[in-house]
């Protein structure tokens, strides 16, 4: 009796060492990447502290006159509003654009690598007049940068 | 859904990225005019560029994106006649690829 439950543990151990090693090589897999995954959660928040939080958990956020946000002073048509993000910093790793008064406010989140000016430009749907927020992480801090875009008609509903 | 690129280098010596993809990226909030149906959420999730088997570059995108997105950015090290890959797929699990020639 006593050297059946003694190979039952070896069987157990070895259960348990083999799912150990697949664990350890999916995640030295995921490590090869170089990038965060989906922020799912930031894009499912609905409110701008929602998004702040799950992009950057507790984080200061410090304004920084090294980002510019362009676009345009009006929008006319908030289905289509031209952004450009440039952060004048080195060493971003990501950056990340967020327009408050949408539904959910995340829009989009730009990882790059060192080599990588820190420059994007998207075309971005406003449902009304908003600030759009520029998010940009570098050496670990988070910086940001706004603008606000007067919308006629907004560009979220049918 | 295609990918339209134009990869060129730029006098600061970087190279620019240009891409549009033909999608309709719809929000899910919207309704069908006729029956008056929600139409399902269909949206690029992610977009990548990729220079000698390294990602430069990773964009999360939601439904705020606009239809048909434009997308540019700039990146440093490649030189002219260097080959891009760039890549999407969306929350229905469809995807484009597509190879740009730095010009």
């Amino acid at each position: 009796m006593k050297t059946l439950e003694i190979q039952r543990r070896k069987v157990l151990k070895g259960a348990l060492a083999t799912s150990l090693v697949a664990l350890a090589a999916s995640w030295g897999m995921l490590g090869n990447r170089a990038y965060a995954s989906r922020p799912q959660m930031a894009f499912d928040a609905e409110d701008v502290d929602g998004t702040l939080k799950a992009l950057f958990g507790d984080d200061a956020v410090q304004d920084s006159g090294e980002i510019t946000v362009k676009g345009p002073e009006i929008a006319e048509n908030g289905a289509v509003v031209p952004i450009k993000v440039t952060a004048k910093m080195n060493d971003v790793q990501s950056i990340a654009i967020i327009v408050p008064e949408n539904p959910a406010p995340m829009v989009a989140s730009f990882d790059m690598e060192s080599g990588i000016v820190p420059e994007v430009s998207v075309r971005i749907k406003m449902g009304k007049t908003s600030d759009v927020i520029a998010l940009v992480k570098s050496n670990g801090q988070v910086y940001r940068g706004a603008k606000e875009v007067k919308v006629t008609i907004g560009g979220c509903g049918g | 859904m295609t990918i339209k690129s134009k990869t060129k280098m730029t006098s600061d010596g970087n190279v620019q990225v240009k891409m549009l993809i033909k999608h309709p990226m719809e929000t899910g909030q919207r309704k069908d005019r006729k029956t008056g149906k929600p139409i399902p959420a269909h949206y690029v999730e992610v977009v990548t560029c990729e220079w000698q088997g390294k990602e430069m570059i990773r964009a999360h995108w939601g439904p705020a994106i606009s239809k048909n997105p434009y997308l540019s950015f700039k990146i440093s090290g490649p030189q002219a006649g260097d080959t891009l890959t760039l890549r999407w797929s969306d929350n229905k699990g469809e995807s484009g690829e597509q190879q740009s020639q730095v010009s």
